[in-house]
């Protein structure tokens, strides 16, 4: 079987581990290819826009929306009380989360009617018109009027081994700190739209752009009182993703789905760019608080930490996200004593919701600042301190959660990038620049990336395909992952081309549909090729196992003197197409469509008594950064990037460099330019591009080194031994902001820096002015 | 007087005669045209994804710019072609260099902004000659965002396509285009509606000024980089409308020995090297400004005129001490640019007065001139705070004036008098002279905290870069004072 061995191929792979280009890249160049805002609206379609909550918190006392109902080419104006079912598009259905809140008011921008009309400009120009009078409440806004309020959308969690506080105390040396890490906005160039087409009996289509399309299915069911059954759903791409569309596309799609079941007409619901920052949540942004005992060497002996998100108004995944945010408080690094508390705060913001990584990026942050925090209090180089801390070792492999830490390849990968960076030439070279130089300082640092790959929930990890063998010899995929841009629908054609032997040309891929594959998860926690790419291998293989039989009965040939390959089926000498052999098939009446099924496994996880193996296995890598700094203005520049990443034997060599190179540059913009700010009284003011500043071209290093980690492969039978690689790599980009503080820290000696993220030019001036014995 | 609209779209003329006075051309595209390639990605010319072609013949020679549609109106394209997505590939289905470069260097991933990265690397295409670098396709793409791909293959591509011949099917017709585009460029005013709501492109600088005289409740547009957003994001009903794009000598520029005359209506891109040539901080600071495709319609008038807080030209104006002509009917008068902003919001002109151009005095040789820009993110950003200083040094010197501007630092951009007191007569390199300076330039400004930067930020940068000024007239390179936009040929 060749899938199974880690170390070597019995035959050469024709489509798998190829840099084929993404399924649709001549269609986005030539704008061909459809988005569901670009598909031809069927006739009589009705446009929706959200009205929404002038305030963050209160009651709205009385909506007074005749003059929206009047207002030129309005059809119908929408409230909760036109909700046939449930009023709740909550992910676990816990009730939290209307599609339209009735009266409660939760957060500025929360949904108080939905607007119907004859085109999206008057649907919008309508919203304008409502009169709302409202008893506002005292919101709480950040993490901070949370805690002192008390206020949580869920317990407590966390892990504990062994007597931190006891170890911290008795440790030569320990560190004490404070850091704050802003959330961030997904900003997916194709914002939140869904398409709702009513039919016979009361069902419904909806065109959704969403990671989660069987979500939206149930939701809009329980919404409108619905079976599933009645209810489609379907997705053929999205225009980014990267978490935003995972449970928060449902209240689009259920809102346009109301419209439609109300008004009978086809309805679309597109958000304006505004709405969609104002409205849909973003990444957890943090407070952490801990302490660390350590060796005069750096080597910890103990770690307390409490992380507290702010969650915004309803719970969302807020427990899968925070979850995720302690299993990788750990960062790469043995902690022997901790104590590792996460708090899910509530607040009267948006919901903050899955953002790529999905907790473990905040999660990792906090374990590279407290080790450059240590690094700068005993005066080593913060790189020494990482590798002295590293997992590896006797009994130095065992994760604050149980879980044994096995197919560990950092100190290879940290030695690699160390060498191919010349980190210590340059670590020199930098010296001696910040010493000629008073203005501009320079930084540099190296960290690592560990990332388990598998849905905490456990249930998650499972998968469906549907595949179709056609006479022709044409192959009809289908599976229950999204594309979203990660080129997820290439990689699976790939295995179904490589198991037939056919081109990628012959593999038609199919949009992902409610109706084909059901009860799938959402394409989410990097697991989109590994578990779909295995369900469409078990639908081949159940095909394959009954072309052979039938090849057995025809030609008397066992399988072993039968190979797919080039197009052709090989039995002992005779050769013919796929096509020809699947035709014979057909008329020996042999089923020529299958399902596939996959399960990870190895994996589970008790949560209650937080032991088990949550995670299949883990992904890797590093990278090394190097900033400068105006220490007059706070302006900063990266000048260099390292990088070196694990994704296994790699199905697609181009796919995978790209989500390499596009998440570490979207985890750079989380902690270097995007910066959320709220008002007092609730309102996000950074609502547009114009004032929330994700990357820029230039902003990317001329000097970019990007290497995939030559590996042997999985060590778990993954998918053709490659390895997950959608969110590892936004970690890498941990480095900047480590950078950015030796450079900062270049200032004054055994000082570490109070820089909180993101680094925006102020913070950066702020972390001066603290570390150089201003104030903060 | 024309009553309608007329364009070139795929090699043929379009004239439209009912058209709506905040009718945006991305809607054009999308819904009537059903052009679905063209992307809305923000609606407000931050995102790129709406990028598509403008071509215009500039000095007889047809030139391809890159536009973004979503804030773009359709009366604003009167005498244009435009070039979609769509329109790019052969008609055997052959992509064109650019879009074949992007599939050969992965560049895409949801492909949903790639159809403005095509169009704006489409004009790159048409706009240079040989191979371009790193840098001149990071200012070319600095209008686009790509959440997906981290940029890095995009810029590749853009380098790819720039080692091919600059041939395609619109170079081969280009002079076919050039003949349309000739015969659209009429003298006739265009206006189309009524008196109560119409849309107006007159097409001499005496019929625009008599029109808004007429009207002086309409609504004077330029680039439209800002009043789009008044219809696209405010929801502004603007029922009168007078474009200046047409108007023949509104975009004049001219140089007169020693100073520089830039008519209301040309825009950054064409302002851009001349105000290098005055000073490359000046250059710097325009090509920071926005992005190619705010900076292809936006003008320095219409920056001027809108009268924003935080405007990166109004400082430098001020600075530099420039003159602003204005006009109201036949009426014509001058100011000083400093005496325009009265207040936030509030300016010295007229209703039914038009901004017509700036008077920008070139820099002596005795003259220091330098203006830093700081911002969030580098490229394509608004500043927290931007400073522009002009220092005359005489023989023995001594600063025998000083004029200092800043914007972000008070309701309107303001100078900076204290602190340019405290260093008038004073010695160059006088440190005490710079200590007084600093302390009094904390009593010039008291400004606001907002989304971009706290006061306390703003008043401590407002310090450095008057620092950073007077450091680098001194005598110390830039190349130790700056991150980028490093002045010496280093």
């Amino acid at each position: 079987m060749d899938a199974g061995d880690p170390t070597h191929e019995d035959k050469p792979l024709a489509v798998v581990r190829q840099p084929k280009a993404h399924d649709s890249a001549a269609k986005h160049t030539t704008g061909e290819a459809v988005y569901v805002d670009d598909m031809l609206e069927p006739s009589g379609t009705l446009h929706a826009a959200p009205g929404y909550a002038p305030i963050a918190a209160g009651r709205a006392t009385r909506m007074d929306l005749d003059a929206v109902r009047k207002a030129r080419g309005v059809v119908a104006v929408l409230t909760a009380g036109d909700i046939p079912g449930v009023n709740d598009i909550s992910p676990k259905q816990i009730g939290d989360d209307p599609a339209i809140t009735p009266d409660k008011i939760m957060f500025h921008g929360q949904v108080l009617f939905v607007v119907l009309a004859e085109t999206r400009d008057q649907a919008r120009r309508a919203t304008k018109l409502a009169r709302i009078a409202t008893a506002p409440a005292m919101p709480l806004i950040d993490v901070d009027d949370a805690l002192v309020a008390e206020n949580h959308v869920h317990d407590d969690y966390g892990f504990l081994r062994g007597e931190p506080a006891d170890e911290i105390s008795r440790s030569p040396r320990d560190v004490t700190g404070e850091f704050r890490m802003g959330g961030q906005e997904h900003f997916y160039l194709e914002g939140q739209v869904a398409l709702a087409v009513p039919g016979e009996d009361g069902d419904i289509l909806v065109h959704s752009s969403t990671q989660h399309p069987s979500e939206v299915q149930h939701t809009v069911a329980h919404v409108l009182g619905l079976h599933s059954n009645q209810v489609t759903v379907e997705c053929r791409r999205m225009g980014g993703g990267f978490g935003g569309k995972e449970s928060q596309a449902t209240q689009w799609a259920v809102l346009a789905a109301l419209g439609a079941f109300k008004t009978g007409r086809p309805v679309k619901l597109r958000l304006d760019r505004d709405d969609d920052m104002a409205m849909t949540g973003k990444r957890h942004d943090f407070r952490v608080d801990y302490r660390a005992g350590f060796g005069k060497d750096g080597m910890l002996r103990a770690v307390d930490v409490t992380f507290s998100a702010r969650c915004g108004y309803s719970e969302d995944l807020s427990l899968g996200v925070v979850d995720r945010t302690a299993f990788h408080a750990d960062g790469a690094y043995f902690y022997p004593a901790c104590r590792i508390v996460t708090r899910r705060m509530r607040t009267n913001t948006v919901s903050n919701t899955a953002f790529r990584g999905f907790g473990g990026p905040q999660g990792k942050l906090f374990a590279e600042r407290m080790m450059d925090h240590i690094a700068y209090a005993i005066g080593r180089d913060p790189l020494d301190v990482r590798k002295a801390n590293i997992y590896g070792g006797v009994g130095r492999d065992r994760t604050p959660y149980g879980m044994r830490v096995e197919d560990n390849i950092l100190p290879e990968i940290i030695a690699d990038l160390e060498r191919s960076s010349d980190y210590w030439g340059r670590r020199r070279e930098i010296a001696e620049f910040n010493a000629a130089s008073p203005v501009l300082k320079r930084g540099i640092a190296l960290t690592p990336v560990k990332f388990g790959i598998s849905f905490t929930l456990i249930h998650l990890n499972q998968a469906g395909a549907l595949v179709h063998v056609y006479r022709d010899g044409s192959i009809s995929l289908n599976h229950g992952g999204t594309e979203m841009g990660q080129g997820l629908y290439v990689k699976v054609a790939q295995v179904v081309a490589e198991e037939f032997g056919v081109g990628l040309e012959m593999v038609k891929i199919t949009p992902t549909s409610t109706a084909k594959v059901p009860n799938t998860g959402p394409t989410a926690a990097s697991a989109g090729t590994d578990l779909n790419a295995q369900a469409a291998l078990a639908a081949c293989r159940a095909i394959k196992e009954r072309l052979y039989a039938f090849i057995q009965e025809t030609y008397g040939a066992g399988r072993e003197q039968v190979k797919f390959r080039d197009g052709q089926v090989l039995i002992g000498n005779q050769a013919m197409t796929f096509g020809a052999l699947v035709d014979q098939a057909y008329l020996g009446r042999v089923s020529l469509s299958s399902t596939g099924f996959y399960r990870t496994p190895k994996i589970h996880w008790d949560r209650a008594k937080a032991n088990g193996r949550p995670f299949f296995y883990f992904a890797y890598g590093a990278a090394c950064s190097e900033v400068t700094i105006d220490t007059m203005t706070g302006e900063m520049k990266v000048n260099r990037v390292d990088i070196l990443h694990d994704v296994g034997k790699s199905l697609n060599p181009a796919i995978d460099r790209g989500q390499i190179e596009g998440g570490f540059v979207q985890g750079m913009g989380w902690l270097t330019t995007e910066q959320l700010v709220w008002d007092s009284t609730g309102r996000l003011q950074t609502h547009a591009p114009s004032t929330y500043k994700i990357p820029t071209s230039s902003d990317v290093p001329a000097d970019f080194r990007v290497t995939l980690y030559e590996s042997g492969g999985n060590r778990e039978d993954s998918i053709y031994r490659s390895k997950a690689v959608g969110e590892p790599p936004v970690m890498l980009a941990i480095s900047v902001f480590s950078a950015i503080t030796d450079a900062i820290a270049s200032l004054k000696p055994a000082v570490m820096p109070r820089l909180d993220a993101p680094a925006t030019p102020e913070a950066i001036m702020r972390a001066i002015r603290a570390t150089t014995g201003g104030d903060g | 007087m024309r009553k309608t609209i007329r364009f070139i779209r795929k090699g043929r003329m379009v004239e439209l005669s009912s058209v709506e006075p905040t009718a945006m051309l991305l809607d054009y595209l999308r819904d009537i045209e059903g052009c679905k390639g063209t992307k809305e990605g923000c609606r407000e010319g931050d995102c790129g994804a709406c990028t598509v072609a403008v071509g215009r013949l500039r000095d007889h020679r047809l030139v391809y710019e890159p536009v973004n549609a979503c804030i773009q109106l359709v009366g604003q394209i009167d005498g244009c072609e435009i070039v979609t997505v769509e329109d790019l590939a052969e008609d055997d289905g052959h992509l064109h260099p650019v879009q074949q470069a992007v599939v050969d260097q992965h560049a895409s991933q949801c492909g949903f902004c790639t159809p403005g990265f095509v169009m704006s690397l489409f004009t790159l295409f048409h706009a240079t000659k040989g191979p371009v670098t790193r840098d001149e396709v990071n200012d070319w793409i600095a209008g686009n965002l790509c959440r997906c791909t981290g940029y890095r293959p995009i810029v590749d591509a853009a380098i790819e396509a720039s080692g091919q011949p600059r041939r395609d099917r619109f170079a081969a017709n280009s002079g076919d285009t050039a003949g349309l585009l000739s015969f659209l460029a009429d003298s006739d005013d265009v206006f189309i509606g009524d008196d109560d709501r119409f849309i107006a492109a007159p097409a001499s600088v005496d019929s625009l000024a008599a029109l808004y005289e007429r009207h002086p409740d309409a609504t004077i547009v330029s680039g439209a980089t800002d009043v789009g957003l008044w219809i696209t994001k405010q929801m502004r009903d603007l029922p009168k409308i007078i474009l200046t794009g047409r108007a023949r000598g509104f975009d004049h520029i001219a140089d007169t020995g020693y100073e520089l005359m830039i008519g209301a209506g040309a825009t950054y891109a064409r302002i851009e090297p001349h105000l290098r040539a005055l000073d490359p901080d000046l250059g710097e600071l325009l090509r920071r400004l926005g992005s190619k495709q705010v900076r292809a319609t936006g003008t320095m008038g219409g920056n001027v005129a809108n009268g924003s807080p935080i405007g990166d030209t109004p400082p430098l104006l001020i600075a530099l001490d420039a003159t602003l002509e204005l006009r109201k009917g036949k009426q014509e008068r001058s100011i000083p640019v400093e005496t325009y902003f009265i207040d936030y919001g509030k300016q010295d002109r007229e209703r039914g007065e038009l901004v017509t151009g700036i008077l920008i005095p070139k820099l002596a040789p005795n003259q220091i001139f330098r203006c830093y820009k700081v911002s969030k993110r580098f490229d394509q950003d608004i500043s927290s705070v931007m400073g522009a200083f002009r220092l005359t040094v005489g023989e023995d010197g001594s600063i025998t004036e000083a004029r200092i501007a800043f914007g972000g630092m008070a309701a309107t951009p303001r100078r900076a008098k204290r602190a340019e007191h405290a260093l008038t007569g004073a010695q160059l390199r006088d440190s005490r002279a710079w200590a007084r300076a600093f302390g009094a330039l904390r009593e010039d400004f008291a400004p606001i905290s907002d989304h971009r930067a706290s006061a306390r930020y703003r008043v401590e940068t407002a310090h450095a870069l008057l620092g950073k000024a007077l450091i680098e007239a001194a005598g110390t390179a830039s190349s130790r004072t700056r991150i980028n936009g490093v002045r010496e040929v280093v």
